[in-house]
């Protein structure tokens, strides 16, 4: 039995440890209800104010520009919503990149107007603007970086192109790794991408950004996440922010030059191999490449079976059967796919390792379709 | 000449192991029409024409043409 490595950080980071100490120690003194006036209430307020303090420097918003939500998806459903409903006497056209995540195609429906992008997987800028710039365009929607393929997006030229039109960035690839680019209105991320736990979703708002919430409010969150706060997840969260922003500089020399590794070795060592995404503008700790005539599930599952844990964009390990919006957007190969996506505890020996073993699995299973 | 690959019913990448089985077995400028109806087609079999150097000379209602040029 192989050792485990596991390369799907951008999937799910595991716990980092600053999270996992602050959670055990949490759950003890953060359980009752921030809202209440007695000792365990005003307890578990100032830890959650705590919490919403780090987690706000650390996207660099204020503390009241931070609403905390159950998941990165949650936080773009809302935060989409309320934006729309808050503009809707504008218009409602929700101008995104064809390569946002299902959270944001979900969320704009049919009054999204898609934005192509080139085969790097960064989005068509003039079109971009272009389109901004109609009338009826209630909210303008791109992500910081693709979360698939690892390549950034122009966010500051996006924000300027968008004038008063609103920019919606979902930053869930790069918050607690890279400097954000400004210039937008809202901006959404997710605790467990940087070693915090599940649950967390972060949901910034500009002051001055209209927002209307078009749910059932409560007084939780200025009504934009209904529900008891799940205080002890949140505190984990902060100090997973922020330990894994001390750290940041340092992860992002190391992944940077790894991957660049793996990328020079896949090329060379694997024939009929694409990789995709921009090769330097790009996300520290994400590679993906698509291997001709191979089965992606065959490719996944060998892989496993050697012990390392990877991603796949190919319709056959979708539950819908459809490859990954985001290569079909880029026009690159869906089959054969792999995303490789490093965490904090991935050491070298096992990126060393992957690409000795990822050649001759490749090999055998063009060999099963006489390839 | 052209010569008509039916798979219908086929998952990526079996189209495209199909495609490139068949089309060293056409004359230089001759076509293969692949018929698939696997979602993921639409992006794979243009993806393979742009990897091989080979002519995508249309792509429409589940039917790729491909023309051999080397």
């Amino acid at each position: 039995m192989n050792e485990r490595a596991y390369l799907d950080a951008a999937s799910a980071e595991p716990l980092h440890p600053a999270a996992r100490e602050m959670l055990l120690s949490a759950v003890d003194s953060g359980w009752a209800d921030p809202v209440r006036l007695h000792h365990e209430g005003r307890t578990a307020r100032l830890l959650l104010d705590n919490a919403r303090a780090v987690l706000a420097e650390g996207v660099g918003v204020r503390p009241d520009e931070l609403y905390l939500t159950t998941s990165g998806t949650a936080a773009i459903h809302s935060g989409l919503s309320a934006v729309l409903a808050a503009r809707r006497r504008v218009g409602r056209t929700v101008v995104h990149s064809a390569v946002e995540h299902s959270a944001v195609l979900h969320t704009a429906g049919e009054a999204g107007l898609e934005i192509g992008v080139d085969m790097l997987g960064r989005v068509d800028l003039e079109a971009f603007t272009e389109a901004v710039r109609q009338p009826g365009v209630a909210v303008a929607v791109l992500q910081s970086a693709n979360h698939e393929v690892g390549t950034r997006q122009p966010v500051r030229a996006a924000a300027e192109a968008c004038g008063s039109v609103p920019l919606f960035v979902d930053a869930a690839a790069s918050v607690g790794r890279e400097v954000l680019d400004d210039g937008w209105s809202v901006l959404t991320a997710s605790a467990h991408k940087w070693g915090g736990p599940a649950g967390v979703g972060l949901l910034a708002v500009r002051k001055g950004t209209r927002i209307a919430p078009a749910w059932p409010m409560d007084e939780r969150e200025d009504g934009l996440s209904p529900g008891f706060p799940d205080v002890p997840n949140l505190l984990a969260a902060a100090a997973a922010l922020q330990a894994r922003l001390a750290e940041a500089t340092e992860l992002d020399r190391q992944h940077r030059a790894w991957i660049a590794e793996i990328r020079q070795r896949v090329a060379a060592d694997v024939t009929d191999v694409e990789v995709v995404g921009d090769p330097d503008d790009r996300l520290p700790h994400v590679l993906t490449f698509s291997c001709l005539y191979v089965d992606g599930e065959a490719l996944v599952t060998a892989l496993d079976a050697e012990g390392f844990s990877v991603s796949s964009g190919s319709a056959c390990t979708s539950s819908t059967l459809r490859p990954s919006h985001v290569l079909a957007a880029m026009g690159v190969l869906t089959h054969g796919n792999v995303r490789v996506s490093l965490a904090r505890t991935t050491t070298y020996g096992e990126i060393d390792r992957f690409c000795r073993v990822l050649p001759g699995i490749v090999a055998r299973i063009r060999a099963e379709v006489g390839m | 000449m052209n010569v008509e690959l039916d798979c219908r019913g086929l998952l990526c990448p079996l189209p495209v192991i199909k495609l490139a089985k068949a089309l060293p077995a056409v004359a230089v400028g001759d076509t293969v029409t692949v018929l698939a109806d696997d979602p993921a087609a639409a992006t794979d079999i243009p993806a393979w024409c742009r990897m091989r150097s080979q002519e995508l000379v249309s792509a429409a209602e589940n039917a790729y043409v491909v023309r051999r040029v080397s």
